[in-house]
């Protein structure tokens, strides 16, 4: 009996910082539509300067508190409210999204940066304090934050409820304008909310801090245990989310009491959180549609199908040439980046054309790897069938989501990349715990690529392969269906189109990109492991595709090379290898605004290069026999350029070509 | 006569390339109520965004009280009296009746003073003052919207589409409720499609098309050319 009530107990405070946590998420959210995955980053670092302030510059516990939950913390609310996320919650979801992830994966990288790893401890407040409840020893921390959480939730509900600013709050989310027009002012009410919304999740990280350690990973995975409980409220009701935070702390503390802490069901205890989550989404209600609006996304420019092929073409020649003299360990580094441009590429089909996103692609290209290893099959039916097997994983994490949008499948996304590192990548009928699988390299035909050089051109075909499907995808049917529905879910509706479906195909069709991308990387590394496939590095992997261009082919291919380069980069500098990641993160959250990314501006800067430059160029190149029209060249083909007759030589389509075919 | 609540000198507006506004000159005396009419698409409703703060003007003046507005913040401007109610509903659908009187004190006007406001004139709000404003009909709706323009005591208030989705019954209604804020001595620029509804409350009428005003004058002049310029004649 005792046992049960210590442990109802532990959940209760567990809980209670939970609710804090996850009260400050939905006062974000709410107020000003953004949703802040990097909730619980900010917990993270706001524990390190309490920690900073606390121990290492030895100030006393009242003044570093007051300091990091008065002074810091809404600051840095505040900073992040007018400088980051202002403006951000009318944009699509994939680009507010994408702007709070490259805040998460800077403030961790920030966070290494300025607090290299060692251990260091907090001590719970007034340690040596507690007392005797019906048998169990309950300390002063517990009761703290247990009183804490519930004058959290009455303040919160008095502000939001009987003061006028509260009530200004809930209305700058309908209509920021009409609040000004009634003499509000909208900026002041986002960032006092993000200010609050800041300040408890630092409360929350410091009480947690004493029971869950300081570390960069664990209280920034926070979040998702903020936001398990959050949805119980659908994100909006503060009551709602009080009860899903108690009940999720009490049904941890119970699987931490009463599942087995042996066999395969010993992850479980980790991913509590996960599964709660799931069963929430399912018991969700079906959302309403979103209506379309003017303002889209405009798109990097579709390259012709005879043009994607020929730069396919030359890609793949570049590679053979590039690869020819270069040592093994050079070779990987290719055929990784390769593997990452790939996984990009199913980034392009769901987030650049779909508008969805995933923060766990990654964990598809090991669902793929993994099957890939264990079919045991090194052809092209065993790389088939570990596609289609991540391609079902991503079908089956989407089904439960199909109801609801698109903030909800990238939340799920997130629980399925923990679920999987935690429980089965973990488990031993996959890699076994820190354990690796042997893949053998891929044949086609009868005909196996041996050399590592002849295997990464045999990825490289595979990149260009699919790129080119995917490019023919896009310009037909499918792709403009998926363009309609990423502008105007009603309107599709009103049309007839089962968008349910279609979205859960889609999911699968781009999780079994991935899975072919993580089979070939398998058959490249020979040995694979659960630690090549973790979540966070999904993070990164996102964040790149979009500041590449996540709506580009191109932007996917110059993506994979930038992740592959990453590592490389901070091994050469391992003291900045923190600080890679925070400017990463921090640059996507400048760049992320705009999806087509960088190879957008290159395409741009071909078009100007070839207005400034191209006439003259032309002129130069002596005229060749043998007379092919311009409009072939695809370079223009709307506007018929009566001088550009004269100089029919293929030599200039060549020249244009560079710029323009490289738009794919 | 004294100086003209609103003055707009040659303004000129546009949505990036698309001019909306190409010259717009108007006089609004002080406590008048002007009728401000038109067909779709003529830059009635972008007059009003620009006249309020909410959107910038490429070039030209805006007076108000004879004192020159320039880069004013919609919401600095609703609190030294400028009161717009915007075209569509203009309430938070998602707070109670009371609620949205609640945020009406950012004008100026304490709470209790906006509540008693509102409440004597349209006791139907009362009834429902825990109601969330979007479960109202269209007609109640504007009630609660124009309470705004009765209990925040503007100097100038600015109607767009008063009548918007809305029975012609309701709309009577509401413009008898105009006609009350006007004998207050509140100026009232108004923008209507139903051209006989609302010069039946005002002093003066305008024309605009084109994005020009291409006829001021008394409500009886303005009704004879009116006819030309919606069907096209004058444009």
């Amino acid at each position: 009996m005792s046992t049960i009530l210590s442990f109802t107990i532990l959940g209760l405070f567990t809980g209670a910082a939970y609710a804090i946590a996850a009260s400050g998420l939905v006062l974000t959210y709410t107020t000003t539509r953004v949703f802040n995955i990097a909730h619980g980053a900010f917990g993270m670092v706001m524990a390190f300067i309490f920690w900073d302030f606390s121990q290492r510059q030895g100030m006393p516990l009242w003044l570093s508190l007051v300091l990091v939950l008065g002074v810091v913390a809404p600051g840095t609310g505040w900073f992040v409210q007018r400088f980051v996320t202002r403006g951000l919650g009318d944009a699509p979801v994939s680009v507010s999204l994408v702007v709070t992830v490259g805040l998460f994966v800077g403030l961790i990288g920030l966070a290494q940066y300025l607090w290299p790893p060692e251990p260091r401890t907090l001590p719970p407040f007034l340690p040596d304090q507690g007392m005797e409840i019906g048998g169990t020893y309950v300390t002063a921390h517990q009761m703290i934050t247990i009183a804490l959480s519930v004058v959290v939730a009455g303040l919160l509900y008095l502000l939001l409820n009987r003061t006028r600013i509260g009530t200004a709050m809930r209305a700058a989310v309908d209509n920021p304008m009409l609040l000004r027009l009634f003499g509000g002012r909208p900026d002041r009410v986002a960032s006092l909310s993000w200010a609050i919304g800041i300040s408890l999740a630092a409360l929350a990280g410091i009480l947690l801090t004493p029971v869950i350690g300081l570390s960069y990973y664990d209280l920034t995975l926070l979040v998702i245990n903020a936001y398990a409980a959050a949805m119980l409220g659908k994100l909006k009701s503060l009551p709602l989310t009080f009860v899903g935070a108690m009940g999720l702390g009490i049904l941890q503390s119970f699987a931490v009491a009463y599942l087995p802490t042996e066999g395969n069901l010993a992850g479980l205890r980790a991913v509590v959180p996960a599964l709660f989550l799931f069963v929430v989404i399912i018991a969700m209600p079906q959302a309403q549609l979103r209506i379309g609006q003017v303002k889209g996304i405009v798109s990097a420019p579709q390259p012709s199908f005879p043009k994607s092929l020929g730069w396919g073409l030359v890609l793949v020649l570049g590679v053979a040439v590039l690869t020819a003299a270069m040592s093994d360990a050079n070779l990987l580094l290719v055929g990784t980046a390769a593997t990452y441009a790939m996984v990009m590429l199913s980034l392009v089909l769901l987030t650049g054309y779909g508008g969805h996103v995933s923060l766990a692609q990654f964990t598809f290209a090991g669902v793929g790897a993994l099957a890939y290893a264990k079919l045991d099959e090194p052809n092209l039916y065993g790389l088939l069938m570990s596609a289609l097997i991540a391609a079902l994983v991503g079908a089956l994490v989407a089904l439960p989501v199909l109801r609801l949008t698109g903030l909800y499948l990238a939340l799920a996304t997130l629980a399925f990349g923990v679920l999987m590192d935690k429980l089965v990548f973990q488990a031993d009928f996959a890699f076994g715990y820190n354990g690796t699988l042997h893949a053998e390299r891929l044949s086609v035909l009868g005909r196996s690529f041996t050399s590592t050089g002849g295997y990464v051109l045999v990825m490289s075909v595979f990149f260009v392969l699919m790129a080119v499907v995917l490019l023919q995808l896009r310009r037909g049917v499918l792709g403009r269906l998926l363009i309609a529905m990423r502008d105007s879910p009603a309107a599709c509706g009103t049309l007839g189109l089962d968008m349910r479906w279609f979205r859960v195909a889609l999911f699968g069709l781009s999780a079994g990109m991935a899975g072919l991308a993580g089979g070939l990387f398998a058959g490249l590394r020979g040995t694979i492991g659960a630690a090549d496939f973790q979540l966070f590095n999904s993070l990164p992997l996102l964040l790149l595709a979009v500041v590449c261009g996540v709506t580009s082919v191109t932007g996917a291919a110059l993506g994979g090379v930038g992740l592959m380069l990453l590592p490389v980069l901070q091994s050469s500098r391992p003291e900045l290898a923190g600080l890679v990641f925070a400017i990463l993160g921090f640059g996507a959250v400048a760049l992320g605004r705009d999806p087509n990314g960088i190879a957008n501006l290159l395409f741009g800067l071909g078009h100007r290069l070839d207005r400034r430059f191209g006439d003259r160029i032309r002129t130069a190149i002596p005229v060749l026999p043998l007379p092919r029209s311009r409009a072939d060249s695809g370079e223009d083909n709307a506007v018929p350029l009566s001088g550009l007759t004269t100089i029919p030589d293929p030599a200039h389509d060549e020249e244009v070509g560079v710029h323009v075919a490289a738009r794919g | 006569m004294s100086v003209p609540i609103l003055e707009v000198m040659d303004l000129h507006a546009a949505y990036g390339r698309i001019e909306v506004l190409r010259g717009v000159d108007l006089q609004v005396p002080k406590g008048a109520v002007m009728a401000l009419l038109g067909p779709n698409g003529a830059g009635k409703s972008t007059l009003v965004k620009v006249i309020s703060g909410e959107k910038r003007p490429t070039s030209g003046d805006i007076h108000l009280g004879g004192v020159h507005v320039q880069d004013a913040d919609p919401e600095q401007l609703a609190r030294l009296g400028l009161c717009t109610i915007p075209e569509g509903r203009s309430v938070f659908p998602n707070l109670s009746v009371e609620e949205n009187l609640t945020l009406m004190s950012y004008a100026g006007v304490a709470v209790d003073a906006v509540l008693d406001t509102a409440y004597t004139y349209f006791p139907r709000l009362h009834q429902r003052r825990h109601q969330l404003a979007g479960t109202m009909s269209g007609g109640e709706q504007q009630m609660l919207a124009m309470s705004r323009a009765l209990a925040s005591d503007p100097a100038l208030l600015l109607l767009d589409e008063l009548s918007m989705g809305l029975a012609p019954l309701i709309v009577d209604e509401l413009y008898d409720t105009v006609a009350q804020i006007a004998e207050s001595g509140v100026s009232i620029l108004c923008i209507e499609q139903f051209a006989r509804t609302a010069l039946r409350v005002s002093d003066y009428a305008a024309v605009m098309t084109g994005g020009r005003i291409v006829a001021t004058g008394e409500p009886a002049e303005v009704m004879a050319t009116m006819a030309d310029v919606i069907l096209g004649g004058a444009a």
